[in-house]
């Protein structure tokens, strides 16, 4: 298939981006998003020109590395995928694609897709841990925790930390991504002892970082490559409450 | 062999890591904080070093590559992670363990270190249970487990088919705690450019700031590499695409031995190749031979919908060849077997280059309910890249490059041949001999971070307490800065026509089709002439545009190219200097009459070090005699 590509171009953070337009012609339906994307950058490379940055790296969904707004949808129009899990055949011949990298104030563009999602990072430096060294462990099975909990704190820890939730959210909100955090951990009984404290200390860092408030708009889940639950935001605040 | 000393512990084998530890030398907890570490690498085994160093009290600095620790490729491990619980009461022990991983290796691997991993397996899962991570459990609220390729016990702790994940989230919170402490500063978006020697010891890291290009000295008592395996090389594996090896590559340049480079693991289930421009091999977890049973048709080039072959005419040829086994073989023995098969041309597809894994039975047997529990994210993985339900039909998979048992030689303290230089998890050698069990890939990284290098380290470091900070206006540090700058201003002279990445997808097809899963002598040979033609080409043919002191994706391609070239010579070489055949390292000319590995204990019972002897200069080769006091060197049959 033959498509137009619209593609933000910024060559760094300070300096002002603006859409480029590509064309690609031959496109294969079994390629993936970021195959095409790398088709693109090997022609601009042949011609000498700057390549589209892009972060990528895992391609097959779990390193939460690749994400950018594809169509007005963060990894695109499809549910339940990342951007490198993309297939082209979901597109059609003669489409125009506009792809933009995500756009939310706590996560500056560094070049082009690439933005810089560091303050994900200093959330769960605030808190997202369990406080145990290495050798101070008691006898695994000496913890026993419920099935059915054990399940839901997978359910929320598979959360990649991709930032789609944030670029979905028009408050630009972190709380899917925190909560899915607290969710883990407030399931499981070892992870009870320090629940007050890190529902405090990863909430107060949310703030500090410039992400928004969650008015339950509902697009972070719909959006979340993961489908990571809203009851998972349902849950944070209730730690939250019983916090203080 | 003078240079290679083990420093295997005295003592029965069970005995030698509690001896070891009882007398390792401490560091004073006072002189630790003085103490600098450099670790690079965020995966299992860099974040659980940085972080179990960070509780020690040591000054750490952990590097890497990606925008996240969060980010490395023990992410995307999928399986499990084996531990010697005997949860199950199936007969498993420490021992068993060990044993199992020294014929799963086809004894090319050390006992001592293999006995030592197999010990502190349980401590990994204590340690994750305790660190939140959600492994599946029980209906009485303890852990469950399940049996994983090559073994006849249950001992493989899993989270769905996101064990790596769930591991590596728990290390990147450990690493996390550390760094809220102020005992790890984390230097994402890093890459380490050289290893800086100073008076024989490793000094420091020269590094390159990713997003301004920036090249910087970073000085440390002792450096550690935790930086994955070479897999990549194959250009198509299962590995993230900018896995690399060139942190490790420019250890080796530095006088750190290479050791057996040419054991490299082809995985047997992964999604086949779909088109031309494929950028990786998807992995479906060897979990899935539990229940799903592989066949081909038999009779040639049968290209019927798979559903439409009648069970007589089907062709189980693992459960066929290894009755004892079935689809649970090692890896390596269930790779060949499939490309025996499509070779002889029973594969399925368009390609031929496939076989059916089938779970029919599984699911008429235990339900659809009970499979999508299991395995419910791989089947959904699969069908979005194939667009493939495989509750209706088969799934279709073909063996790709995976897992490199290769890597920096290190002695029982995993130290290299550098002094104060240390390779951990996948990077080094040390446990897997010439073939990886499954789920003893987290085991093993996990085990090396968090529970042996800390103890290791301290004997070294014990001496150093009285050596001041690395100073980094050392001429050491200078030399070895102008020289990876010097390499940065080549690469980006060339100014040819053609992108790194074209070069690294022909040099994986030479890989694949010359040393992948079967080798001859003269596939090899031609393979080191087609490399160093390619390589010739690479240097002259290049091009990146853009700028160095800037976010350059190309040019960070183009090192990790440029490094692959070498290491695929001597991976080359390596292979053609081991006439044998054993575990994942298959010389068609060293066969019994039935097509299996033909080992030569003999001669091959020995450890490969190659060592850097200069630019364009043949690699000296360094034998470590492998000695079994414990185990017998049997043939490995799994019939």
């Amino acid at each position: 298939m033959n498509l137009k590509l619209k593609i933000w171009r910024q060559k760094n953070a300070g300096a002002k981006g603006n859409f480029a337009t590509y064309r690609m012609e031959d496109v294969s339906p079994e390629m993936s998003f970021l195959e095409m994307l790398d088709a693109l950058n090997k022609k601009l490379v042949e011609e000498d020109k700057e390549p589209v940055a892009f972060d990528h790296d895992c391609r097959e969904g779990i390193c939460g590395s690749c994400g950018m707004y594809i169509n007005g949808h963060p990894h695109g129009p499809v549910p339940a995928v990342t951007t490198c899990l993309l297939s082209m055949r979901y597109f059609s011949d003669g489409d125009t694609i506009w792809v933009e990298p995500w756009r939310a104030k706590p996560f500056p563009v560094i070049k082009d897709l690439i933005v810089d999602r560091s303050a994900f990072d200093k959330i769960q430096i605030a808190g997202g841990f369990i406080s145990i060294n290495a050798g101070a462990a008691p006898e695994a099975n000496s913890i026993l925790a419920q099935k059915k909990n054990a399940d839901a704190a997978f359910d929320s820890s598979i959360c990649i930390g991709c930032g789609a939730c944030v670029a979905a959210c028009k408050n630009a909100s972190a709380m899917l991504f925190v909560s899915a955090k607290i969710s883990q951990f407030a399931l499981l009984p070892q992870g009870r002892i320090e629940a007050k404290e890190r529902v405090r200390e990863m909430v107060e860092k949310m703030d500090e970082l410039g992400f928004g408030n969650c008015s339950n708009t509902g697009a972070c889940e719909a959006e979340c490559p993961k489908e990571i639950k809203l009851t998972n935001i349902a849950r944070l605040n209730r730690e939250y409450y019983k916090a203080f | 062999m003078g240079k290679l000393i083990s420093k295997i512990p005295d003592g029965p084998l069970a005995e030698k890591w509690t001896r070891y530890k009882a007398s390792v030398k401490l560091v004073n907890p006072a002189n630790k904080k003085k103490i600098e570490i450099i670790v690079v690498g965020t995966g299992l085994s860099g974040a659980g070093a940085a972080s179990a160093l960070g509780e020690l009290g040591y000054s750490v600095k952990n590097f890497c590559y990606q925008d996240s620790p969060r980010r490395a490729h023990s992410v995307a491990a999928q399986g499990g992670i084996n531990a010697a619980k005997n949860y199950q009461n199936d007969g498993d022990s420490t021992y068993r363990l060990f044993y199992d991983m020294i014929k799963g290796g086809d004894f090319r691997a050390r006992e001592g270190n293999v006995y030592r991993a197999a010990e502190v397996s349980n401590q990994v899962i204590d340690h994750f249970t305790a660190l939140g991570v959600p492994f599946a459990r029980d209906y009485g609220g303890t852990l469950d487990t399940r049996s994983f390729g090559g073994v006849q016990v249950s001992r493989t702790f899993y989270a769905k088919g996101q064990t790596g994940q769930q591991c590596l989230l728990g290390c990147y919170s450990s690493l996390n705690r550390q760094i809220k402490k102020g005992n790890v500063k984390m230097f994402p978006r890093r890459e380490m450019l050289d290893l800086v020697v100073i008076d024989g010891r490793a000094r420091g890291i020269i590094t390159r700031n990713l997003i301004t290009g920036e090249i910087e000295r970073h000085g440390a008592h002792a450096v550690v590499l935790a930086t994955g395996g070479y897999g990549t090389i194959y250009y198509l594996s299962t590995l993230a695409v900018n896995s690399n090896a060139s942190a490790a590559w420019k250890a080796h340049r530095k006088g750190a031995f290479f050791a057996n480079p040419s054991f490299v693991q082809i995985h047997p289930t992964s999604v086949p190749q779909l088109n031309e421009f494929q950028s990786k091999l998807t992995l479906m977890s060897e979990s899935l031979r539990n229940d799903g049973r592989i066949w081909v048709p038999k009779s040639k080039g049968d290209k019927r919908p798979a559903n439409d072959i009648p069970e007589d005419e089907r062709d189980y040829y693992l459960e066929r060849r290894y009755p004892t086994f079935g689809n649970l073989v090692p890896r390596d023995v269930a790779s060949r077997a499939a490309k025996e098969r499509c070779d002889a041309g029973y594969g399925i597809g368009e390609s031929g280059l496939a076989v059916n894994l089938d779970f029919r039975d599984a699911i008429n047997k235990q339900g659809k309910k009970a499979i999508e529990n299991k395995y419910g994210n791989l089947f959904d993985m699969y069908k979005t890249i194939t667009g493939i339900d495989s509750y209706d039909e088969p799934m279709r998979i073909y063996p790709a490059g995976h897992y490199t048992m290769g890597g920096l030689w290190v002695d029982y303290e995993l130290m290299t041949t550098i002094p104060g230089l240390y390779a951990i998890g996948e990077s080094n050698f040390s446990d897997h001999g010439a073939n990886r069990l499954g789920a003893s890939s987290l085991m093993q990284a996990a085990g090396d971070g968090y529970f042996v290098l800390p103890n290791t380290i301290s004997n070294y470091l014990a001496d150093q307490i009285s050596v001041a900070k690395i100073a980094t206006d050392k001429p050491e540090f200078a030399d070895a800065e102008k020289a990876a700058t010097e390499r940065i201003d080549k690469l980006m002279s060339i100014k040819g026509k053609h992108t790194a990445s074209s070069f690294h997808k022909r040099l994986g097809k030479i890989m694949w089709d010359y040393v992948g899963m079967s080798r001859n002598e003269a596939g090899l040979k031609k393979a080191l002439e087609l490399v160093k033609e390619l390589k010739d080409e690479f240097w002259k043919d290049l091009n990146i545009p853009g700028s160095a002191a800037d976010l350059n994706m190309e040019l960070e391609k183009a090192g990790r190219v440029a490094d692959y070239f070498d290491l695929a010579q001597l991976l080359i070489n390596d292979a053609l200097d081991r006439k044998e055949s054993c575990g994942a390292h298959f010389r068609e000319e060293y066969q019994t009459p039935d097509g299996e590995a033909l080992r030569n204990d003999k001669e091959f019972a020995y450890v490969a070090a190659w060592e850097y002897a200069g630019e364009g200069k043949p690699h000296i080769l360094h034998k470590e005699e492998l000695k079994f006091e414990e185990v017998e060197m049997k043939v490995r049959s799994y019939k």
